[in-house]
């Protein structure tokens, strides 16, 4: 499956935009993520392990957190993960 | 420094007038250069602060992900986000500042003052991590039409941009 990186976090991936992994699960991709680039992962995750709140991912274009299985969702060579900080603000 | 063309700073100004008194809010498109980045187009995005549009932004997740892949079908990044202050300077505030995650990117602010976008400048957020980010002034460099190649259009409506 494709992983892609946000332009924030593409700096401690070797400047790429998406990589290519072999993953069983959302869970699972990201491990090989952060495998591969091991920087990445205090921007991704908490130091429990969890998902930083304003880190969202996406598989295809569902939100992990609201699928019913969350990141031990299965995945195929073909979807699509991204990676999406939140943006918002106001004055 | 932040590259902008023309003819995207006139339809992020426009956007801020079109929705107010509530703020507006987009993606902008781009590449990384040397100097900063060079934005050559707009996307807009909805506010799905509906609950306090008049001094609150939020762009849906899901919608990123469709800019996101929007900007890779045109070989662009998203390089920045622009929102407009209502009534309100053209300064970040610490809300802006509490919910900024793109580091590296530029955070572009519209001052809209009874309808009409007066000021607009540009934030970059910078530092490595959310723990020692900041955002720091940048000026804005304006890229004449003359100077845009054909394929730099904006994504926006080319109708609106016409307003500012």
């Amino acid at each position: 499956m494709t992983i892609y990186i946000p332009t924030p976090l593409r700096p401690y991936a070797a400047g790429k935009d998406a990589l290519e992994v072999q993953a069983g699960t959302v869970s699972a991709a990201l491990d090989e993520l952060t495998r591969a680039f091991p920087d990445l992962r205090k921007h991704l995750f908490t130091e429990e392990g969890k998902l930083r709140a304003f880190v969202n991912v996406y598989l295809n274009d569902e939100d992990v957190r609201y699928l019913p299985e969350k990141d031990a969702t299965a995945v195929s060579a073909t979807d699509t993960l991204s990676i999406v900080p939140s943006i918002a603000g106001g004055r | 420094m932040l590259r902008v063309t023309r003819t995207v700073y006139d339809a992020i100004r426009a956007h801020g007038e079109e929705t107010y008194p509530h703020e507006c809010c987009g993606a902008l498109l781009g590449r990384a250069t040397r100097e900063g980045w060079l934005i050559e187009a707009a996307v807009k995005a909805g506010n799905t602060r509906t609950d306090s549009a008049h001094n609150r932004y939020h762009i849906a997740p899901a919608e990123l992900v469709k800019i996101e892949r929007e900007a890779r079908r045109r070989g662009l990044s998203i390089g920045g986000f622009y929102h407009s202050h209502p009534d309100h300077p053209a300064q970040w505030s610490p809300t802006d500042f509490a919910e900024a995650h793109w580091l590296g990117c530029s955070y572009v602010i519209t001052a809209v003052a009874q309808g009409k976008a007066t000021v607009t400048n540009s934030f970059l957020l910078a530092g490595v991590t959310e723990e020692d980010k900041r955002f720091e002034n940048e000026n804005i460099e304006l890229i004449e039409p003359a100077d845009e190649s054909p394929e730099n259009e904006s994504l926006a409506d080319p109708a609106e941009s016409k307003k500012a």
